[in-house]
């Protein structure tokens, strides 16, 4: 992908995760990988966020707060599952409080695999978001593109 | 009059820009102050203990690997140990070394990422970058010598999976001389600079008698002046350390508890170049037969990252284990910091959080 049509600013919501995909993805923002040169920005607020990175699996206390969080998100949206807990529920599929992927509460555009996933994958996650950004804002109604009026 | 003030409650999280995780708390509030936080949690449970049902104490080692990323390796350090105490197994020198190294490397890195996280907490946005650099460089020596950045999956009950080539110690060694360097600069804007001290001196102070009190552990208890850190009972490789003392701060407040934390990532750079140059040649694992007996007992207690952390297992003549429980850092001290939290300004909630490095899904597992 040469064009990025805007910068997508992401928020970031730990479900029921180890915390070993949330270090990753703080650390694909971070110089390491620094995906922020990108202008991939992270932040606090759902109302700013284009992209709604999602690490682990959902439980019957978080299913609130993640579609709460992605109520509260202005379309076009997308959500990034990120790791395998997220995707499926990874390891702990069959623990007793845990209800499966991401995609048991809210739609999930881009599923990013691995245990934890790699920055990566995580990066070319939030490149596919943008994509799938693009597509969803074309079909929706109001949109002019800049300088048309 | 004070009877008759107005009460607010702010809640706080679970999504909040300062958590990393999800925690809830209630905070009262009379004007500007915190006369009581409550705290609310489950939002990370996900009821792994049961899983040793239905997996056996093998496969096991995977999911306590998984009951948190940032001490991925010290889980599955101290459940081995829980397993090899319960079966009798004693395992090779190098494989006890190689353990060491790696969990205090491990420590390296999250107190790294502890420090960044504070000053992103206190709005040093830059700071937290430069931490955020120099951790990756101990990332880096993960990857070479196990192949993950953050879950490695090297040890097995019965020792470790992979050694390390004498190349690579070499390599390690000089890796951390370089860190440390780095490290130097980052620690004296950490202790020294005015705008940091103005946000940690003084604030969410706890006495040495609080602290006893609600058994605190870990660098949280370390800060208030008691020198209680598993690491100076010598088991394990830590037995051949040639010295050993906790580092502990007399201040009690989020300064002291930075300070602590700082000083230990220098600590623990000194015991894993002292490991290097002693481990001993030889085999890294021994075969493991059989299964734990019934009715059989173990318990093992190593100092995490954050604190005492506390491993029971018992048998039942299968190769699954009949029960298996964790004692982790972070949920003994969510009560010392209700208790930091207590009569504290509004805005220094998130520092007072902060600096007791919590590690909601070890507690919540």
């Amino acid at each position: 992908m040469a064009f990025a049509s805007k910068s997508p600013w992401v928020i970031h919501y730990d479900g029921s995760s180890c915390n070993g995909c949330d270090i990753e993805v703080l650390a694909t923002l971070c110089p390491g990988y620094d995906a922020e040169r990108f202008g991939v920005i992270n932040t606090g607020n759902p109302k700013h966020a284009d992209i709604f990175l999602v690490t682990g699996s959902v439980n019957e206390q978080n299913i609130k707060v993640i579609q709460e969080i992605y109520n509260q998100m202005l379309e076009p949206k997308v959500v990034v599952a990120c790791g395998i807990c997220a995707c499926t529920g990874g390891i702990f599929h069959d623990c007793y409080n845990v209800i499966g992927g991401v995609d048991k509460a809210i739609p999930v555009d881009v599923y990013a695999p691995g245990c934890a996933v790699r920055p990566e994958t995580l990066i070319d996650a939030v490149v596919a978001g943008i994509a799938a950004l693009d597509e969803k804002s074309k079909t929706m109604k109001n949109t002019k593109k800049r300088g048309e009026e | 009059m004070n009877s008759m003030s107005k009460k607010t409650i702010i809640p706080f999280g679970p999504q909040h820009p300062v958590l990393p995780e999800p925690v809830h708390l209630d905070l009262v509030c009379e004007d500007e102050t915190v006369i009581e936080a409550i705290p609310q949690i489950g939002f990370v449970h996900r009821g792994l203990e049961k899983l040793v049902e239905t997996r056996d104490f093998n496969q096991f080692i995977y999911v306590a690997e998984r009951i948190c990323g940032i001490c991925a390796f010290g889980h599955s350090y101290g459940y081995a140990t829980c397993i090899e105490k319960l079966m009798n197994i004693e395992i090779p020198q190098r494989a006890e070394y190689l353990r060491v190294i790696w969990h205090e490397l491990s420590r390296v890195h999250s107190h790294i990422l502890w420090l960044g996280l504070a000053a992103d907490a206190f709005g040093f946005e830059s700071l937290f970058m430069h931490c955020w650099r120099l951790r990756e460089r101990v990332l880096d020596i993960f990857e070479k010598t196990t192949g993950g950045r953050v879950i490695f999956s090297v040890v097995k009950v019965g020792g470790v999976t992979r050694d390390i080539s004498d190349e690579h110690l070499a390599e390690i060694k000089s890796t951390l001389q370089g860190i440390s360097a780095d490290y130097a600069q980052i620690m004296n804007t950490f202790l020294m600079d005015a705008s940091v001290k103005n946000r940690t001196v003084g604030v969410g102070y706890i006495s040495k008698a609080d602290a006893l009190d609600l058994s605190m552990v870990g660098p949280f208890v370390r800060a208030s002046n008691v020198d209680f850190d598993v690491r100076m009972f010598g088991n394990g490789a830590y037995g051949d350390l040639s010295d050993f003392q906790p580092i502990t701060s007399t201040d009690g407040d989020c300064y002291g508890r930075c300070v602590v934390r700082a000083k230990e990532v220098l600590q623990s750079i000194d015991i894993i170049n002292e490991m290097i140059d002693k481990i001993p040649a030889g085999d890294i694992d021994v075969p493991v037969k059989g299964a734990p007996a019934e009715g059989a007992e173990a318990i093992a207690h190593l100092e995490q990252p954050r604190g005492e952390c506390f491993y029971y297992a018992k048998g039942n003549g299968t190769k699954n284990l009949e029960r298996m429980r964790m004692r982790t850092p972070t949920s003994v001290n969510l009560g010392g910091m209700t208790k930091a939290l207590q009569g504290c300004d509004l805005a220094d909630v998130n520092m007072i959080i902060l600096t007791i490095d919590p590690c909601i899904s070890c507690t919540e597992r």
